[in-house]
């Protein structure tokens, strides 16, 4: 059974998964709009699987941020599986691919990379951390928010004590999603912020605390030094704290992306990534290349303003996002116009 | 670092064809293909570089060698060139209004760093041009984005005109304007909210707010990190609004930048500030031809080589050469030698340019902190001329007081002292090397 066909069945089966699809659908609809099309384009005008060929799905990935080593990788793998599959028309690639694409994400793990690591009976620390100006204080709101309405008792740490209102932001977040947030004046050292936030949402009994961190450009010594110390005042303060460490990307970025990955892991040991703002026309395919290059992945996406928008990442509905229109060519009954 | 400059790529290719007088076909196909590689890593769009590579080959081929050059050299220096040229001449000029004020619009996505550039780009207008702004906070949707700029106004003590969350951008840019003759302010920025450039409904309130407030400059803030999707992003503000110039962001980062390269080549609007840092004065007219070295990524031989023959002078070279061989380098020299170094610009950016400096371990990736020059430099400085002259005579009590003339400590003026000494040995130990090496004069950085 081919990738394609495996895709269509997961999702004619389970009902619950539709909504979930929908929403890759919606929020991804621009980015697929061009990837998808110039794949078809590209199907359509070549024939032969040869040289050209590949030398345009090279640029067609390229142009999705996918990052040069990582497609040069793939195309070499696919051009050897090309071979010993002895696929001459171009329609049998496009399985191919896309298959390619996603075992590149999976490599040799099993889907649970992608759950957050919530503790079961002890308190749960997520830092989440990032370059200015991704999203960072966003997809903390929204993620508190979705946390709480899994009935968990959820704290924040207002740790960007730097930006201009950033105070202010995260505490609107808490007043919309009805949680406490800790804070102290702008300015004020923020691991002494994330100490106090660990206290009281000790004493308060959290199950999660979620800690704000200023943006801060990975190159920047002093500030990626100030980023180690709020993590070494978390794991005196709990043991094995934090439990994850999240790197927001912002989805437009395009090469600095692997930079800010291999940095702010060597500061912080990222555990996993958010991608935001995929709802425009950018693929975030750089994605693709820090799970290839540096083994990091990815736990939720930004599809939209909506808190909704925040989704758990699925590696199959990435790509499916990506390629959803050629499925539906391919004659999948779907009412939906999209 | 993941991405090897243009320089690094090049050096086994070009190793084919030292030696030829003539770049042929081949060489340009095997060098166009790593010239290709740089700049897409650099996050140029795939177009623009395909484009850009077809002029380079066109230029390239048959083309006779400069004596002084390298047929490697000659192909970056092309390379450069073709993209000095598509960045465009410098252009930092703000139209300004016939009938105050002027109005200045701020748009983007979100993230940007549009409110930001906005008390930047205030403070810079006062603080150079001697300017009345006023800034205006039209980003009713972003929770706080208000209080951000108050903030801002605030830090900067400027009026920050805003009604709340509650009211729409476009009658707050309007009254704004209104209330901006009254208090004859001379300059209004509009500070918009971040929006998606496909986002229909949002992009329809920017003309809106446009068509109200006739401005006299729209610019574009764009994340210099941005990458292959830049493209679309310009293009569409372009198509939708008429940009009139780009503000490019975070370019204190260690992106390349080649957003800067493809939104140039789509829009054909001048990049005319980049911020290159978080403080709020903070941000600087944009340098196309910089910008060009920067996405090669390079080694940069041959700016390095203009670079030192404008700023450093023969005879001294000459002096220094002698003085490094006879171990008689003091910290005048030293100082000497700072002061025209930093005249050739950014130390980390030097030292990339510097021929096989990245081929030397460690240096590759070494990351100059200019706060640890700074210090450097105080300490020097707060020598006296002997102790300049004699490091030997500084002591205990003297390193004290050098140490509070400078703002260190003891141990930071004992750990250069030490350097110091080292330096010295190495360069003793460089310069007889390279006697025997090549005769021909020149410059050197003695502190590498």
């Amino acid at each position: 059974m081919s990738f394609f066909d495996k895709l269509k069945k997961r999702f004619k089966q389970d009902d619950g998964a539709e909504q979930v699809q929908e929403k890759y659908k919606e929020g991804m609809k621009k980015t697929r709009g061009v990837f998808s099309g110039r794949i078809n384009d590209l199907l359509a005008r070549y024939r032969k699987v040869d040289e050209d060929f590949f030398e345009e799905l090279e640029e067609v990935l390229i142009s999705a941020d996918v990052g040069v080593t990582t497609v040069m990788d793939l195309v070499d793998e696919l051009k050897m599986e090309v071979k010993r599959q002895n696929i001459k028309d171009t329609e049998e690639v496009k399985d191919v691919i896309s298959e390619k694409l996603v075992e590149i994400y999976y490599g040799e793990d099993n889907e649970d990379i992608e759950n957050l690591n919530i503790q079961e009976n002890e308190m749960t620390v997520i830092l989440v951390v990032g370059v200015n100006g991704v999203g960072k204080t966003t997809s903390i709101g929204k993620l508190a928010q979705q946390l709480k309405e899994e009935g968990k008792k959820v704290m924040m740490a207002a740790g960007d004590t730097f930006r201009a209102g950033a105070i202010e932001q995260l505490e609107e977040w808490g007043e919309r999603a009805g949680v406490e947030v800790i804070k102290q004046s702008a300015g004020s050292d923020p691991a002494a912020v994330i100490y106090d936030g660990i206290r009281a949402a000790k004493s308060r009994n959290a199950d999660v605390l979620l800690c704000d961190t200023a943006g801060r450009l990975q190159n920047k010594v002093n500030l990626m030094n100030e980023l180690e110390k709020i993590k070494r005042v978390i794991e005196r303060e709990i043991p094995g704290a934090p439990h994850e460490v999240l790197l927001v990307l912002d989805a437009t970025t395009g090469q600095n992306a692997l930079n800010q990955a291999k940095t702010f892991s060597q500061a912080t040991d990222v555990s996993g990534i958010v991608l935001t703002k995929l709802d425009g026309t950018a693929k975030g395919g750089i994605v693709l290349a820090i799970r290839n290059e540096l083994n990091i992945p990815v736990k939720y996406i930004g599809l939209g303003e909506q808190i909704g928008d925040l989704q758990e990442f699925d590696a199959s509905l990435f790509v499916y996002g990506l390629f959803a229109d050629m499925l539906e060519e391919e004659g999948v009954e779907d009412e939906d116009e999209s | 670092m993941a991405f090897e400059g243009l320089a690094e790529r090049l050096q086994s290719t070009i190793k084919k064809i030292t030696g030829k007088g003539k770049i042929s076909e081949q060489d340009i196909k095997e060098m166009s293909r790593e010239i290709r590689l740089a700049l897409l890593e650099a996050d140029v769009n795939f177009k623009v570089v395909k484009d850009l590579i077809n002029r380079i080959k066109e230029r390239a081929v048959g083309q006779e060698v400069m004596e002084s050059l390298t047929p490697g050299q000659q192909v970056i220096k092309i390379v450069r060139d073709e993209l000095t040229e598509l960045m465009g001449g410098e252009n930092t000029r703000i139209t300004v209004a016939d009938r105050p004020p002027t109005v200045i619009m701020m748009v983007g996505l979100q993230g940007a760093g549009k409110t930001t550039t906005t008390g930047k780009l205030a403070n810079l207008l006062r603080k150079k041009h001697n300017r009345k702004p006023m800034l205006v906070a039209c980003d009713v949707y972003r929770p706080a984005a208000i209080q951000q700029l108050e903030t801002l106004g605030g830090q900067l003590d400027m009026p920050v005109f805003s009604l709340g969350t509650e009211a729409n951008p476009v009658d707050i840019a309007k009254q704004a304007i209104e209330k901006a003759k009254e208090e004859h302010h001379d300059y209004v920025i509009i500070d918009t909210a971040g929006r998606l450039h496909v986002d229909t409904e949002l992009m329809t309130e920017l003309q809106e707010i446009k068509d109200i407030t006739t401005p006299d400059e729209i610019f574009l803030v764009v994340d210099a990190m941005t990458g292959q999707d830049a493209v679309n992003v310009a293009e569409s503000f372009n198509d939708q609004l008429d940009i009139s110039g780009v503000v490019l962001t975070k370019l204190d980062g260690d992106t390349r930048g080649g957003a800067a390269l493809s939104i140039k080549a789509v829009t054909d609007k001048p990049i005319k500030f980049a911020g290159m840092g978080e403080n709020l004065d903070q941000l600087e007219p944009f340098h196309p031809e910089r910008m060009a070295s920067r996405i090669l990524g390079m080694g940069d031989v041959l700016s390095l080589i203009e670079k030192a023959q404008t700023n450093v002078d023969e005879q001294q070279a000459k002096e220094l050469e002698e003085k490094m061989r006879s171990m008689s380098f003091t910290f005048d020299d030293f100082l000497e030698q700072m002061d025209q170094v930093k005249q050739m610009g950014p130390l980390d950016e030097l030292l990339g340019m510097l021929p096989g400096a990245g081929k030397m371990k460690g240096l590759k990736n070494a990351q100059v902190d200019e706060g640890q020059l700074a210090q450097v430099e105080a300490i020097a400085r707060s020598m006296t001329k002997k102790e300049r002259q004699e490091p030997n005579i500084i002591n205990a009590s003297r390193k004290k007081r050098i140490a509070k003339g400078s703002g260190t400590t003891v141990s930071q003026v004992n750990r250069l002292l030490k350097q110091f000494e080292e330096m010295k040995k190495m360069m003793k130990q460089m310069t007889n090397m390279q006697k025997g090496k090549k005769g021909k004069g020149g410059f050197k950085l003695p502190f590498m």
